[in-house]
Parts: C-alpha cells; structure tokens; sequence
C-alpha cells in the first residue's frame, strides 16, 4: 500500500505516495520528475544514479525511498554556481569536452562533488580511484579525470 | 518486487518482528546487498524489517585493555576512515576500503557484510584472523558467536529465528602484530574478490606466533588455512617457509568455477596472493637486508 512520505529534494520538501518497495532513483525520475539522475545497471556498479545523501554519494538504484526520509538529497538537478551560474564541475566538463554521449555524466559529477568536498585537493590518482564507481561506456575517462582535476584547481583559487 | 515495510526503532522491536515473521522477513540495513537479491529475484522477501531507525548500532569503540567493538550498523566507509582503526588495527580498515566503490561504502554496512555470508565477503578474513566474535540479539536474550563459527555455506549462518547481529567484537592483540589483507580482481574494488587472502602475525624477535591466514571467495565459507598456518608458526620465517605455507593454502583451499574464474585459476592465485600476504606481514632475512625492515 502507498504511503504519504515527505522527501527533501534539492531543499525542497516534496510530498508523495511512495510504493515501499520504490527505490529511490525511481521516485526521483518518475515521481518528481528530475530526470537528471540516470538508472544505469540497476545494480550498484555503474554509478549513473548517484546522488548525494547527507552530503554522500549514494547509488539511488539500490537506495529505498523510505530509508530517504529527513534526509537531505540532492540530485545533478540542485546542483549550482554562484547567483545561478553553473557549477565549476559543470563548468569544467564542458570546458574539458568530458561529455560524450552523457549518461554516465550526472553521477560522475555528483561523484566528484562528493569527493570535492571531502578532499579539495585530490591528485589524479585519488580522482581515479575515487570515480572509479562511475563507469563511462564511451570510455572517455581522461577527459573527465581532467574536468575534475581543472575544476578543484578553480574552486581552490 | 514488493514488500511490506517494518521500521522498528529498538532492537527489542526488531527482534519481535524477526521472530513474528520469521521466514518471510529480511533484515536491511544499507541495503547493497539485499536490494540486489530481491532485484534479481533471488530472494522474494513478503517484509522487510528496517533496522536502520534503531539508535546506537553505528560506532567503532576501544575498550580500556585494547578490545575493539564495532557496531552493526557502521557503514564500510566509516570503518574505511576510522583514524583509530588505521592506527590500532590497519588491516581491518584496508579491507574494508577494498569493498565496493565509495558509494557503495558510504551506506553497506558492517553487519550487512558479515550477515549477507558472501564467501567472497571483503570484511570476513581479516576479522576471522583476528579473533572477532559478534554479539547476537534474539527472542532468548544475547549470546556471542565467533565469526569463524558464523558461517555455514553461502548466504547461510547460525542465526536463528529473530536474531539479529548487534556489534563486531574484536579482542585486543599482543603488541607486534600485524596483519595483511590482499584481494585480487579484475576490476579493483568494484568487483567481486576472484581470491581474498588475510595474513595476521604476531612477530616475537624473529619469530612467528598465532599466524592466520584466513582465504575468501575460495570456499562456501570465508576459510582459515590451518595447514598453511601451521607450516609458520612458531618459525622464523624464510622465502621456502613461506613458498611451503602458500602452497598449503592452495591445496586446502575448495574453489568453484563460476563467472569470475576458474577453479584452477584460483587454486593457482591463493598461492601467489598468500606469498604476498605472508611476505606483508613478516619481513624475511633478505628482506631486511635489502629493506633495513624488521
């Protein structure tokens, strides 16, 4: 049976009916309608739905919506620059042509920001291992391990 | 998929659920582990019983003479960064930081590991090397069971009807010991353990006492190679003592074939991923010649 669950979503509290077996990439996709967070393998290793929980990546295909409840998510849809500009990750994949065809790249950036967050100054070793739950099937992992690295160096100025 | 959801807020409440829908209930803590089992099917669970809400479970403490407790519910990436574990028992959070990727760390928890009974489980060796016993809740009250005996095939352990695994005991260790977990895959951490080895030594001058080499994803149960362990103890180890105690492991070592490898293959890489935990953990003649270690 449904049951009304409250959501805090980007620092919007959202209010909806939720099966308990829902996962939580799919009430964001198709619930809320943020579509930004991709489902990849729907199993935990591709790292395309991941989104911050609490500050920490989480992969929301294996994340039931229930155990979401008064926490804090944020989807690639929440993430912002300054006064509504992009985001420096954002910003330095495009600078850094690290999107090909793009699916893997919500989480991948989610991923970074994680791991941003915890360690502004990583080398390219820590950004590898640390994305290394993110898989890009375009293979275009040195672009993207350059986008992160160029946007610490520009967060850190 | 679909499932009723029972949150309780105590152990004692979840313990009365276990018990009350034994059978058809499925603890989940992060989750990692059970989502995928229901997912792919392989287990159709009618509720699934949160413990999640319960307070208290999610910590990792030093007694006064050097005992270690770990909570159930302390995700992977906490024992992973734990600054006193790094320092007191290294081996345990290097294990845990070859579990999975960061995403997954950040919410698989310990409890879930050890009770998920992977043979390939990344936590289990290291911890059955050292001694490690877990506090189990049930409907009869508490009782303690060692992580060696916890085990019994693949997915199985001795819980029983509304038990529920509360705390990872770890016993102090004498000063000089030293352990090494080494896991081979094909992807890094992200991949299943192809084989799982942890060497666990206490060096007395030169010598080596309460040797542990505990195998994973080489049997239906994380494995302590006895025979391997007891071609070391006592001795001063050297490069032949070590080919003799990696060889060992390899023989008494039950692998399967499956979608990762071979058995053969695994038979072959318990002996390579053995030599290198001894070699981890023990500093040989030449290696202190070379290296001034030890």
């Amino acid at each position: 049976m449904k049951q009304l669950i409250t959501l805090r979503v980007n620092g919007i509290d959202e209010e909806l009916y939720v099966e308990p077996w829902w996962t939580l990439s799919r009430v964001l996709r198709e619930e809320l309608d943020l579509i930004g967070t991709k489902e990849g393998c729907g199993s935990g290793d591709c790292g395309s739905c991941t989104v911050l929980i609490d500050g920490k990546a989480v992969m929301s295909c294996l994340y039931l919506a229930m155990k979401a409840r008064g926490k804090n998510i944020m989807t690639i849809e929440g993430l912002n620059g300054e006064n509504g500009a992009l985001h420096p990750l954002q910003e330095t994949f495009i600078e850094h042509f690290a999107v090909q065809c793009g699916y893997c790249v919500p989480g991948m950036i989610m991923t970074a920001k994680a791991m941003l967050d915890e360690n502004p100054k990583p080398t390219e070793e820590e950004v590898r291992t640390g994305l290394s739950g993110n898989l890009c099937r375009c293979t275009g992992y040195v672009k993207i391990v350059e986008a992160v690295l160029s946007s610490a160096e520009k967060q850190g100025n | 998929m679909r499932f009723d959801y029972l949150e309780p807020h105590t152990i004692k409440e979840a313990v009365s659920l276990l018990s009350t829908y034994n059978g058809q209930a499925k603890v989940i803590a992060g989750g990692t582990d059970l989502m995928n089992l229901i997912r792919t099917k392989m287990i159709k669970p009618e509720y699934i019983v949160d413990i999640g809400h319960i307070a208290g479970l999610d910590y990792v403490k030093y007694g006064d003479k050097g005992a270690l407790s770990i909570g159930a519910l302390t995700t992977i990436r906490a024992i992973e960064m734990s600054a006193q574990l790094k320092e007191r028992h290294p081996v345990v959070s290097q294990a845990a930081g070859q579990l999975g990727s960061m995403a997954i760390r950040n919410v698989g928890t310990i409890g879930g590991n050890l009770c998920n009974a992977a043979p390939c489980a990344e936590t289990a060796p290291s911890l059955i090397g050292l001694g490690a016993a877990l506090k189990i809740v049930g409907p009869a009250g508490e009782r303690t069971v060692t992580l060696e005996d916890f085990f019994t095939g693949p997915g199985q352990t001795v819980l029983q009807r509304g038990e529920l695994v509360v705390e990872i005991q770890v016993p102090s260790q004498p000063p000089h010991t030293r352990g090494v977990y080494l896991k081979h895959s094909v992807r890094g951490t992200e991949d299943l353990a192809i084989v799982g080895v942890a060497a666990i030594a206490t060096l007395e001058g030169e010598r080596c006492r309460n040797v542990k080499i505990v195998l994973g994803a080489v049997a239906p149960i994380p494995m302590r190679a006895r025979n391997a362990e007891g071609k070391l103890e006592g001795k001063e180890i050297d490069d032949a003592l070590i080919e003799n105690a990696a060889q060992a492991a390899s023989d008494e070592s039950q692998p399967i074939t499956d979608v990762r490898a071979s058995a053969d293959y695994r038979k072959e890489m318990v002996k390579v991923f053995t030599r290198q935990a001894i070699r981890g953990v023990v500093p040989t003649p030449m290696h202190r010649a070379f290296c001034g270690t030890g």
